[in-house]
């Protein structure tokens, strides 16, 4: 059972830099058709090759769901990330020719809302741009609350204010706006569906207030932007194709085990879909989970790790694969 | 070369026969002389000329047939097609999909042309010419799925997909092994599965419910299921049980091979895209006994598989009254050689 994504060959068509941290991408196919059709808060995995490393990193959609002849993602440029950002806003120009992942989307609205809440933090604003666009096009009842740092840092905050002016709210955290999270939570019809998206802290911090407020788990949905982070080398020993690998600093463990020649699946390679579960069959050491799929008790019992995005500091692991 | 389209009737008088062709076309589904559950589960890729795999959505001889069937069924008991109101977007995406692979594996039968959201399908065995806009519902006759479903063999489930799991949501259910839409519209995957004997404690459900969330674009899936009916009838419904169940009683040594049928579903799999849902094509196929006995590998293999059935499993799908005779006449064309491993005739 295959469960990875195919690919589209892509020529990058347009970079146009939005302000000093972001910078949005445009691909259209090569063989110059039409891209699939996709759903608002997909995201697709962009391949970068960079020397003799690759990278593989997710990006949401932000385009209309209805224009299919590019795809466009925005880029927030991350100086101590592991180099993705970076080699995206130095060496991506237009003219090359990249791969992409077909779209999938973890982030979905649910069609039964009867509003949609939207609640964006930063570059969190990428999947509400597809699926604003999206609810748009069919008359759909939606709000968005968009929380920037400032005004000039507020990517796209002049674009969705003049295409839904009033649905439209923005906070600047240097002129100290906050959201009114209680008052807003409490104040919303039956039926409602929230949707949020940005730093990890601000996830937390809504689905906490929400759970509070009474809100019914299923009408809360969120999107972890949770990239691998660098952290220490360890070294893996990989049984079932007998290999041993060491997975550098700045290399999440997933493609440290891409790299040896071996492809576990994966969809979302940010800790989100379960794709890539790997068993663990041995451990001296202590792990650093980092995922959002596995439980409390998972987690706990040292006999799974999400490769994607979790680590390893210690003597000596060993995993089913 | 266009398909000749049999005229026929799954009820009455049953004229339901397969051509020499179709039944080497037919999608035997032991690959063993032995059948138990497992996940059988396979990418739904092209697969041999002369098979049912040979276009991702299949047409055959009995289209028109089995559409004339279906208006029947549904002139009946208009709850056989539903559809809650938010799946109506699912419902254009699965449009778009059926026009787009029928247009694709029989141009001689169907064309569509689109201009924008401006679409012209022509279907040439039913006598549809509709211009029509996508997304826009009152320029079609019916909603998107029924629109397109009247002009599809198969049923068709559309399921929504939502706090990791699958949701029942719409469908058009005319040709079932004996389940209904009615009764299963808005549960979920575990809930709508509960009926099925074994596969709980296995952790069948468990495994599929995980595969199938994790169905993408572009890379559809598919299984074989399958059962018995007496008689080519596609509706064995619960609605109408009071139609088909009594034929169970009426088969006899002499009338096996004309009355029971292999009944076979080819289950597909697809990611739908603007809905994010997925649809779940449930394509039936039958063969009479007299037809199926014609190859015989396959005549010597279903022996031992239904013999061979657990109790179970043979309850489940509604075997028991008629096991003994059919395994009895099965048995006199068993002559116990070696079959060779793999579904095709030899």
């Amino acid at each position: 059972m295959s469960t990875g994504t195919t690919k589209l060959d892509v020529v990058v068509s347009d970079v146009v830099p939005v302000n000093e941290l972001v910078t949005r991408f445009h691909f259209r196919r090569r063989d110059g058709e039409l891209l699939p059709t996709f759903s608002g808060g997909a995201h697709v995995v962009v391949e970068m090759r960079d020397g003799d490393r690759t990278r593989l990193n997710p990006y949401s959609l932000m385009g209309s769901p209805l224009d299919t002849r590019e795809y466009t993602i925005s880029v927030r440029r991350d100086d101590v990330g592991r180099g993705g950002s970076l080699f995206m806003h130095r060496s991506v120009k237009a003219g090359l020719e990249m791969v992409i992942s077909y779209p999938v989307n973890l982030f979905s609205l649910d069609l039964r809302a009867k509003k949609h809440l939207m609640l964006a933090g930063g570059i969190g604003i990428t999947p509400f741009m597809a699926q604003t666009a999206q609810l748009a096009g069919e008359g759909g009842n939606f709000e968005l609350h968009y929380t920037c740092r400032t005004a000039s840092l507020g990517t796209y905050a002049d674009l969705l204010r003049e295409r839904y002016d009033r649905r439209i709210r923005l906070y600047h955290d240097d002129l100290d706006e906050r959201i009114e999270l209680d008052r807003l939570l409490s104040t919303q019809p039956l039926g409602t569906h929230l949707y949020v998206c940005g730093p990890a802290g601000m996830i937390n911090w809504v689905r906490d207030r929400a759970a509070s407020l009474g809100w019914p788990p299923e009408a809360v949905h969120f999107e972890h932007f949770a990239a691998p982070q660098p952290g220490l080398p360890f070294d893996v020993t990989l049984a079932v194709s007998g290999k041993t690998i060491r997975v550098g600093e700045q290399q999440s463990l997933l493609e440290a085990i891409e790299a040896a020649g071996v492809d576990p699946p994966y969809l979302c390679r940010g800790g989100v879909c379960g794709q890539c579960e790997t068993n663990v069959i041995s451990y001296d050491g202590k792990f650093i989970h980092n995922d959002h799929w596995l439980s409390e008790e998972d987690h706990r019992s040292g006999w799974k790790i999400m490769p994607c995005v979790s680590r390893f500091e210690g003597k000596s692991l060993v995993l089913e694969r | 070369m266009g398909i000749t389209f049999r005229k026929e009737t799954f009820r009455d008088d049953f004229t339901f026969r397969n051509s020499p062709e179709h039944i080497r076309r037919f999608p035997f589904p032991f690959h063993e002389d032995a059948y138990m559950y497992a996940v059988n589960i396979e990418p739904h890729v092209i697969g041999p000329k002369g098979s049912v795999l040979e276009n991702l959505i299949d047409v055959d001889e009995h289209y028109v047939a089995e559409m004339q069937d279906r208006a029947l069924v549904l002139a009946e008991d208009p709850l056989r097609c539903q559809s809650l109101p938010h799946m109506t977007l699912a419902g254009w995406d699965l449009l778009e999909l059926l026009m787009e692979q029928q247009a694709l594996g029989y141009p001689e039968h169907f064309t569509l042309e689109r201009d924008g959201d401006r679409w012209r399908w022509i279907n040439r065995p039913l006598g549809i010419d509709d211009t029509f806009t996508f997304g826009d519902t009152s320029t079609l006759p019916y909603g998107p799925m029924e629109y397109i479903t009247r002009q599809s063999q198969g049923d068709f489930c559309i399921l929504d997909q939502r706090d990791g799991n699958l949701w029942m949501d719409a469908g058009m259910v005319t040709t079932q092994a004996d389940w209904s839409l009615d009764f299963d519209i808005g549960m979920n995957f575990f809930e709508w599965h509960a009926p099925v004997p074994l596969a709980h404690e296995k952790g069948i459900f468990v495994r599929a419910l995980k595969f199938l969330t994790n169905i993408q674009q572009g890379k559809p899936a598919r299984r074989l299921n399958w059962t018995m009916t007496v008689n080519p009838r596609l509706d064995t419904s619960p609605e109408n049980y009071h139609k088909w169940g009594p034929d169970r009683t009426t088969v006899t040594p002499e009338n096996v091979g004309d009355k029971v049928h292999l009944r076979v579903e080819l289950q597909s799999f697809w990611r739908l895209p603007r809905s994010n849902g997925i649809v779940f094509p449930i394509r039936c196929y039958l063969i009479k006994m007299d037809e199926l006995v014609t190859q015989p590998k396959w005549a010597r293999r279903l022996h031992r598989v239904i013999r061979d059935l657990p109790e179970e499993l043979a309850t489940y799908k509604g075997l028991t009254r008629y096991r003994p005779t059919l395994v009895e006449w099965l048995s006199k064309l068993d002559d116990g050689s070696a079959t060779s491993s793999g579904f095709g005739p030899d």
